[in-house]
């Protein structure tokens, strides 16, 4: 926390639900994310891009709290990530990962798993977790073991897990880079629907800068560990910050809507 | 008739207590290694595999040893007593429950860890539904604990001392039956012991394969 001038942030921070202030995050005693200043505002949908191992995944850890900055601090609504007491913090967010990874038991325990961590009461636990398979459109398989499950049938499951959690902040790695284009168009169309309908915050990570225009106006973009840009899609087309975003944007499978 | 059954009760009580008390050794020992992250974990871990493969013969001299009238342990009275050969088949049955809990926790994807501290779980709900994951290779580590024991003569004859009526159980019988060369006895006792492991297997394997439903 120490030499970081905040008064100048003030105005930002105010806002924003979270503020991430001259982060460097290290794995294996390499830095493998650097951020200078970046503020999400609550509601927002925030993408983020970048080439593989750009440090994208690095920053959802870190916003989990599952990696620690080695310098710098992450600020939850108003206060250090280091301050907030860990389990309270963790049962704030929810995180779905690039593979379902979902417990060898039934889809709706797999749902209602986290609820379960929180002691949530037992006919609680099934209405939200039957609620929640049913706006993801995997109700009819409640009963089905998780490893008899299609693969977007599963990222169906993981995304349900998560949402049936009520987060203040989802975390999303990629959560539809495995999966088949219609269902993954299908998935996004309702993830979007989903982000939109309860402004939830969600930092939203992808390859695919369609996936990025649909689901959020602004996006962040990481190239070799550093965060370089962040604004609307447009205007970072448009507008490169430097030659590493310029790169990064061309090699991009894009589309004229954009 | 009744001697057997003494025998055999004594065998199954003094290997399902070793193996019981290498569970509770083995279990959370055997998750820290596998989840932890710290300087010498795979030296430790390279120890407890060899100790997978500890001779039950130097495991007996060794406990022996410890426990003689005149050893470290003498005051406690402890050789040639059932106690001891619980003693014996622990060191033997916890390295290979600690060294299977490690490698059947190492299986698991390591982002399942992640995944359920992102779903909000505390450190031992984490750990618990790890081990449930889990399930399966773990039952199979206690199943070669208990069959690395119920099974081993040397340690049992060395410090229980084979002992009629007091630490007599069917390994050691089978062998002092051997050399007196009644074969016919030494089979039936064998024979006896097959049966007795098998069943135990049988009903883990019937328990492991319902978890098993895929």
């Amino acid at each position: 926390m120490k030499g970081i001038d905040y008064k100048n942030t003030e105005s930002t921070e105010r806002k924003s639900i979270i503020s991430i202030r001259e982060v460097i995050v290290q794995r294996n005693g390499q830095t493998a994310l650097q951020i200078n200043a970046l503020d999400i505002q609550p509601g927002e949908t925030l993408t983020v891009v970048g080439p593989n191992g750009a440090g994208k995944s690095t920053l959802l850890l870190a916003l989990a709290r599952l990696l620690r900055p080695a310098h710098g601090d992450i600020i939850y609504d108003g206060k250090s990530l280091s301050q907030w007491d860990e389990l309270e913090y963790r049962r704030k967010i929810s995180f779905v990962f690039q593979a379902p990874l979902l417990m060898d038991m039934t889809v709706e325990q797999n749902v209602a798993l986290g609820l379960k961590f929180r002691g949530t009461p037992k006919d609680e636990q099934h209405e939200r977790a039957a609620k929640w398979m049913k706006q993801l459109g995997v109700d009819s398989l409640a009963k089905r073991r998780a490893s008899q499950l299609s693969g977007g049938e599963a990222q169906r499951v993981s995304l349900a897990r998560a949402f049936v959690l009520d987060p203040e902040l989802l975390l999303l790695d990629e959560p539809f880079s495995a999966l088949d284009p219609p269902t993954r168009a299908k998935l996004i169309e309702d993830l979007s629907t989903l982000l939109k309908e309860d402004q939830r915050t969600a930092v939203f990570v992808t390859h695919n800068l369609d996936e990025a225009a649909k689901l959020s106006h602004r996006l962040a973009v990481i190239v070799g560990g550093i965060l370089r840009q962040v604004g609307p899609v447009r205007q970072i087309k448009a507008k490169p910050a430097d030659e590493a975003v310029a790169a990064f944007l061309q090699e991009l499978p894009h589309s004229p809507m954009i | 008739m009744t001697e057997i059954l003494n025998i055999t009760l004594l065998s199954l009580q003094v290997s399902a207590i070793a193996t019981v008390i290498s569970l509770l050794i083995g279990l959370p020992f055997g998750t820290w290694l596998a989840l932890g992250n710290f300087r010498g974990r795979s030296f430790i871990l390279s120890i407890i595999n060899t100790g997978m493969a500890l001779p039950p013969v130097v495991v007996g001299l060794v406990v022996a040893i410890m426990l003689w009238r005149s050893g470290p342990l003498g005051n406690l009275h402890l050789i040639y007593t059932p106690v001891a050969i619980i003693i014996a088949q622990t060191v033997i049955a916890a390295p290979v429950v600690t060294g299977l809990t490690a490698a059947a926790l190492e299986a698991l994807d390591p982002r399942l860890q992640q995944q359920l501290l992102g779903l909000g779980a505390s450190r031992v709900q984490m750990i618990w539904y790890l081990w449930r994951e889990a399930r399966l290779p773990l039952l199979a580590a206690l199943m070669a604990g208990f069959g690395s024991v119920i099974s081993e003569v040397g340690a049992s004859m060395m410090v229980g001392g084979n002992i009629r009526g007091q630490t007599r159980v069917l390994t050691t019988a089978i062998v002092l039956e051997t050399s007196k060369g009644e074969f016919g006895q030494a089979l039936a006792l064998s024979t006896l012991l097959l049966v007795l492991t098998y069943l135990i297997n049988l009903a883990l394997t019937s328990i492991q394969q319902r978890g098993h439903r895929k």
